[in-house]
């Protein structure tokens, strides 16, 4: 009689754990399966659980495979190859700056180093539409407004609190003594950070690329401001196709991810806990 | 062949002095022991000598050259972490070729030389190894190896060994006196482990608050230290505190506040100072406490009380009370005294030195 009762109660939890993880599975994946089913649908229209019919012309428009007036979609292989270069540019630069600032607000003890490091957090902290209207009247004078330099210098702003902050937590997380040890064995400063110091921060920095990488390929309030109408990312695709045409900007946002999943895995792979621990 | 020297080296961190007006002179091939409590300066003054701090006045020489201003890297000094600070990316091979790499070193006698120094402190088998691969004991053989590899000046040692656990400690203590006597390398060491810096020391350098308090053999200091905080800091020492009442031939005559008449050894210490006799539990002997002892009335013999009484192996450990004065005590395990039992004890008045408070 007892042991039936325990099975019972077996039974019962392990039912419970099984929906739990269904459910969270739901929520994890749901939102994403819809792009899926919504990026392959030609015809779906309410009440309709699953799509009427399914296909791959919006997939061929927007790569640029296919041109037909009919389904309101545009090549976005412009738009993607502009992305990827903002992207890169900004990468390139934003990261030319944050490894000296990184390495200097780890290292050294510079007045006001907290103060400094919470600025970088400034464009992110405020409302960003505010900073940007402002901001455009500012590019408007000197002639960057609708360039993209422009865009890349707001994609920088934007992006250095991850560039700066990790970067630093890196370096902070180095021992100084691995340094101090190189140095008496006569190695200078200079030959200290390319040997020591930067090969042991090389995960931590490659962190803090690939999060500026994707918050410049996903940015999207500074580059509608400054921006549009001559600089179109692939984000502005996005929301100029999302209210009406929702196969085409299903299309956009599964393009837009696949960098990010990619690069959340390779971080993954090769950036130790401790570096995100030892943050702020 | 290289000397050490240290002239009035001053260093302040705001207010606080950490290092005041030490001057040291270390001979070539001497090991030398800078012992202290946490915050006595030792690792200041090992900072100051490597180059990673410089001092608010005073000079450092290596063979009569003034370093003072030179930077780390060309001041030809090996150093030795307490958390070995291997560099992780690289392997132990890499972390010993290193620093003959900056000095431009041919190849061949780069891998000529790492096998050597890697013989020398017994780890020929690891050269391919990484750092995290290796045991704490094997690491800090190679941190040592990576300092020696160099053939420095001086090698500076700081606590290397207090990561270690207690039994790999004591063999790494005559590990390090057993290269340190081969190389021949002049040697600073640092410590907070009077047993350590007894046992693989030429020379020990007590230090308190930035201050020199003794310098001297390992022997010298312990049986002869020079004021109550070395007395302290050397073995496990009780103080009984009064004034000195008189000076008779060899003794210093002590009396306390309840009575207590005690002969010792003063060193320049006059009547009527206020003064601490220093006693250490192996010169607390224990007499036969038969009714009609022929002593009785000799001078340093004392009746005491057992007050605590532990066994901890080899020894039965005491805390002994006569009258208001705590001491501890030892005794063979054959011949145990039970807690709260009546003793009679001598205090050999040549081991018990008289200090200045």
């Amino acid at each position: 009689m007892r042991s039936i009762l325990i099975n019972r109660k077996r039974i019962l939890i392990l039912t419970l754990e099984i929906l739990l993880l269904l459910f969270s599975l739901l929520l994890i994946f749901g939102p994403m399966t819809s792009l899926v089913l919504w990026s392959i649908a030609d015809k779906w229209f309410w009440p309709n659980p699953v799509p009427q019919s399914i296909g791959l012309d919006y997939w061929k428009q927007a790569l640029g495979i296919q041109k037909s007036l009919a389904i309101g979609a545009v090549s976005i292989v412009p738009a993607f190859f502009l992305s990827l270069m903002i992207a890169v540019i900004t990468v390139v630069i934003a990261m030319a700056i944050a490894i000296p600032a990184g390495y200097a607000l780890a290292k050294y003890k510079i007045p006001f180093g907290t103060f400094i490091l919470f600025l970088f957090l400034m464009p992110n902290a405020f409302p960003q539409q505010p900073i940007f209207v402002n901001l455009l009247d500012t590019f408007t004078k000197i002639g960057l407004a609708g360039t993209v330099p422009g865009v890349i210098i707001v994609h920088i702003l934007v992006g250095l609190v991850f560039g700066v902050w990790i970067t630093s937590a890196t370096f902070k997380s180095i021992p100084v003594q691995l340094e101090e040890a190189a140095r008496s064995v006569g190695a200078n400063s200079l030959k200290t950070f390319f040997r020591i110091s930067l090969p042991l921060a090389a995960p931590g920095l490659l962190a803090s690329s690939v999060f500026v990488f994707i918050t410049s390929l996903d940015e999207f309030t500074g580059t509608f401001f400054i921006g549009l109408p001559f600089v179109i990312t692939l984000p502005m695709t996005l929301y100029s196709s999302s209210g009406y045409n929702m196969q085409f900007a299903s299309v956009i946002a599964i393009i837009l991810l696949i960098p990010s999943i990619l690069f959340m895995t390779l971080i993954q792979r090769v950036l130790k806990a401790e570096y995100v621990g030892g943050m702020g | 062949m290289s000397n050490l020297k240290l002239l009035s080296i001053v260093k302040k961190y705001g207010r606080v002095i950490a290092v005041d007006n030490l001057n040291l002179e270390v001979k070539d091939g001497e090991l030398v022991t800078l012992l202290g409590p946490s915050g006595c300066g030792k690792t200041t003054t090992l900072r100051i000598i490597s180059g990673f701090l410089s001092p608010d006045r005073g000079d450092i020489y290596i063979n009569d050259r003034k370093i003072t201003d030179i930077p780390p890297e060309k001041r030809g000094i090996g150093l030795v972490f307490q958390n070995y600070a291997l560099w992780p990316h690289m392997t132990v091979f890499q972390n010993l070729a290193f620093g003959l790499q900056m000095r431009k070193t041919p190849r061949d006698e780069i891998v000529e030389r790492v096998k050597q120094g890697l013989k020398t402190v017994r780890l020929e088998e690891y050269e391919k190894r990484y750092p995290r691969e290796l045991s704490g004991g094997q690491q800090q053989r190679v941190a040592l190896a990576r300092a020696l590899v160099l053939e420095p000046d001086i090698l500076l040692l700081d606590e290397p060994l207090s990561n270690l656990d207690a039994l790999l400690r004591e063999k790494m203590r005559f590990e390090i006196a057993r290269i340190h006597r081969e190389s021949g390398v002049t040697t600073i060491y640092v410590t907070h482990d009077q047993t350590e810096a007894m046992v693989i020391s030429d020379r020990i350098v007590i230090l308190n608050k930035g201050k020199v308090m003794q310098e001297g053999k390992p022997k010298e200091i312990y049986e002869k230290p020079a004021n109550k905080f070395v007395a302290s800091f050397m073995g496990n020492t009780s103080f009984i505190e009064g004034i000195v009442k008189e000076i008779d031939g060899n003794y210093t005559i002590l009396e306390t506040a309840d009575g207590l008449t005690i002969h010792g050894i003063g060193n320049g210490i006059k009547r009527g100072d206020r003064a601490v006799i220093a006693v250490r539990p192996e010169n607390v002997q224990f007499l036969p406490t038969s009714k009609n002892d022929s002593r009785e009335g000799y001078f340093n013999i004392f009746s005491a009380k057992v007050e605590r009484e532990s066994y901890i192996g080899e020894v039965f450990d005491y805390q002994l009370k006569i009258k208001n004065w705590s001491i501890r005590a030892k005794s063979s395990v054959a011949n145990e005294k039970p807690r709260g039992s009546e003793v009679k004890i001598y205090l050999d008045p040549d081991k018990m030195p008289i200090l200045i408070e």
